[in-house]
């Protein structure tokens, strides 16, 4: 019964999904991408050799968020898809990096 | 016509989904369905069960109160009954309630839809909450013995203890997936089978709530999942997360642990909500007052509430910085609620107002949740809290706010949209005299506790003081009451499904969707996809008929004279 009445809302979403397939992105450009986050995992490891005090985990988690970005925006082709799943992409991570930022504001200030 | 809708007679011979051919047969034909309506019925029936044991773990638990000392049980026997109470009252009954019974049976009919998005996904989902249940219940009768850490397994005593917290675990985590794959069945189904003219401002206020709950069923809940599976890993490999003798941080656990299960309170009582704003435009036979600002709340509420965690943590040792921080943003989340709470009261103003049971269950939930609200305010307040946290006045909070919100609601919505499930009306006198009869138990079971609270009763003892003793005879005999008052209405309305009388499609006069096929309705919903001219509460086509009723009275009493 999938989709039996589908399309009725939303026909934009519908036929810029299949627009959106003829944009995937060529093999040189997902390997660009590999090498870049093959690139970012190396500066994470090396990073994490050098004493950067409580600047560690800032840093370690900007390149993670750096490397999300790539593999949400080409290898799961968000890049290239419709405004409405970017928004909720938006929002997700929106939430996540507030939720993240108030826990913080117990870790920092717990031994003050 | 509901919700100004194009409708399209349905065949006279068309049969209903009970009794509609299908490919399978006898019990297959349910355990096989991938229609959304035998699935919600599905749903129903297992909570029914799981609701009525946590309920009598309950009521032992209230009568081992009754004197001090051990009466009934021992200490660790407690520990378990109130662990195994809390755990499938949440996980099982009040976070699906509502989304897995009525958001199936009835949200694709408001829609105008002819099922979920993704039907077999759906059955999926009730096969992943049957497992979890029934490991849950399963973790009673094997290993060292039920958990006794509570429904909240805080970390580092869920790590230390031999009963059987890993089970108790890993059935929540099975549980979990259930509610993520609902929750994006539900949202699939909202973007993409809306019936034609059915905007997002034209949809019933029900599907708005389910919309933001399902939301919170996405967003939040895989953060619970890996939190219990690092449970799980830590007691079975020592890995250090949690535990503060391997530098773990019991603390993050509970960040972790309330992280979801602060939204979760919303995904309990936001679907709760959306009922409500279903029942009162009906019965007060009027549009529902302020529709935009309730539909916004609900998306306020969902966000607002994903900041508030914090609140369960005041008194566990986190930062006086993120302490303040959280009790402003714990305020914050009441607007959103006072907006629905007001639009309600004022829907109500110079209303049509018939008091039928779904009507009666919903008022007693005003008056009900607004004394588990405004109780959250002062647990929300720093200093307050920590004279009342961990006492029974959070006890009293939680069941006002849970069991007065969403219990009285999904009692509420039994009756509201019984007709329409069952094509028969259960007995409307048997169901008013429950409802009140519930109303007398619920405030004496749990009032009492407010004050022991206030008094400095500690929750989760199986033993206390003799000066405690008068509050907790008062709540034990609440709690008989009460449960004599559940009782009368689940007989009545069993009574309804097997011998009651025939109904309509409209028996309540309401203007949605679902009101406008057949009940109980076809396999298929609708003929013809219906399509949407106006609004979800329109109810002029009926304010023409009564006022076309009156005028002939008028005429007849003239005539008479």
């Amino acid at each position: 019964m999938d989709n039996h009445n589908s399309g009725h809302s939303e026909h934009s979403e519908h036929n810029d999904g299949h627009i959106a397939e003829a944009h995937h992105p060529s093999y040189g450009i997902n390997v660009l991408v590999w090498i870049g986050l093959i690139a970012l995992t190396s500066i994470t490891v090396s990073v994490s050799g050098i004493n950067l005090g409580s600047l560690a985990l800032t840093v370690a988690l900007i390149i993670a968020t750096v490397k999300t970005m790539f593999v949400i925006n080409f290898f799961m082709h968000l890049k290239f898809d419709n405004k409405v799943f970017k928004i909720f992409v938006g929002v997700c991570m929106l939430i996540f990096i507030v939720v993240l930022v108030l826990t913080f504001f117990d870790l920092t200030f717990r031994y003050e | 016509m509901a919700n100004g809708t194009i409708a399209v007679p349905h065949k006279a011979a068309e049969p209903d989904f009970y009794h509609v051919r299908t490919k399978h047969t006898g019990i297959w034909a349910w355990l096989l369905t991938t229609d959304h309506k035998r699935i919600g019925l599905m749903y129903l029936s297992a909570m029914t069960f799981f609701f009525l044991s946590a309920m009598t773990l309950g009521v032992l638990m209230r009568l081992e109160m009754l004197t001090p000392g051990e009466t009934i049980m021992s200490a660790q026997t407690y520990n378990s009954f109130f662990t195994l109470h809390g755990v499938i009252m949440i996980f099982l009954f009040i976070i699906p309630g509502v989304p897995a019974v009525f958001g199936n049976f009835i949200l694709p009919i408001q829609l105008g839809a002819k099922d979920v998005q993704f039907p077999k996904l759906n059955l999926l989902s009730w096969y992943l909450y049957m497992i979890g249940g029934i490991l849950a219940l399963f973790s009673l009768f094997i290993g060292t013995g039920i958990a006794d850490t509570g429904w909240t397994f805080y970390a580092p005593y869920s790590i230390r203890t031999t009963t059987n917290v890993s089970i108790s675990v890993f059935a929540a985590f099975i549980l979990g997936f259930s509610s993520i794959l609902t929750g994006l069945n539900f949202l699939t189904t909202i973007h993409r089978l809306r019936c034609p003219g059915m905007t997002w401002f034209r949809m019933p206020l029900f599907v708005w709530s389910i919309y933001a709950t399902s939301w919170i069923q996405v967003l939040a809940t895989p953060v619970i999942g890996i939190t219990l599976l690092l449970v799980i890993l830590e007691r079975a490999f020592g890995i250090g997360v949690f535990d503060p003798t391997l530098g773990g941080d019991p603390l993050l656990f509970q960040h972790l642990f309330w992280i979801y299960s602060h939204p979760a309170v919303y995904i309990m009582i936001l679907p709760a909500m959306g009922v409500v704003s279903e029942i009162i435009p009906t019965f007060s036979k009027k549009p529902i007052f302020g529709y935009v600002p309730i539909a916004i709340s609900s998306l306020g509420i969902a966000l607002v509430g994903y900041l508030v965690w914090g609140h369960h943590m005041f008194s566990s040792g986190i930062s006086d910085t993120s302490r303040v921080i959280f009790s402003l943003l714990t305020f914050i989340v009441a607007l959103p609620s006072g907006i629905k709470v007001f639009n309600w009261v004022a829907t109500l103003y110079k209303g049509s107002i018939e008091v039928t049971a779904p009507m009666l269950f919903t008022l007693l939930f005003i008056f009900i949740f607004s004394i588990g609200g405004l109780t959250g305010l002062t647990l929300g307040a720093l200093n307050t809290d920590l004279h009342l946290t961990d006492t029974y006045y959070v006890v009293a909070h939680f069941h006002y706010v849970m069991f007065g919100g969403m219990g009285l609601i999904f009692f509420a919505s039994m009756h509201y949209w019984f007709p329409k499930m069952y094509g028969k009306m259960y007995n409307e006198k048997v169901a008013k005299v429950s409802a009140y009869w519930i109303a007398v138990g619920f405030n004496t079971l749990y009032f009492p506790m407010f004050i022991m609270g206030y008094l400095g009763m500690p929750r989760r003892y199986y033993d206390y003081l003799p000066e405690y003793q008068i509050w907790h005879v008062i709540s034990t005999v609440g709690s008989w009451i009460l449960v004599s008052g559940i009782l009368i209405m689940v007989f009545n309305l069993v009574k309804g499904i097997r011998s009651g009388k025939p109904t309509t499609a409209n028996p309540w006069g309401g203007t949605t969707l679902e009101w406008t096929v057949p009940s109980p309705p076809p396999l298929e919903n609708f003929d013809v996809i219906p399509t949407v001219t106006t609004g979800p509460y329109d109810h002029t086509q009926m304010q023409k008929q009564l006022r076309e009723q009156y005028k002939q009275q008028q005429k007849a009493e003239e005539e008479k004279n």
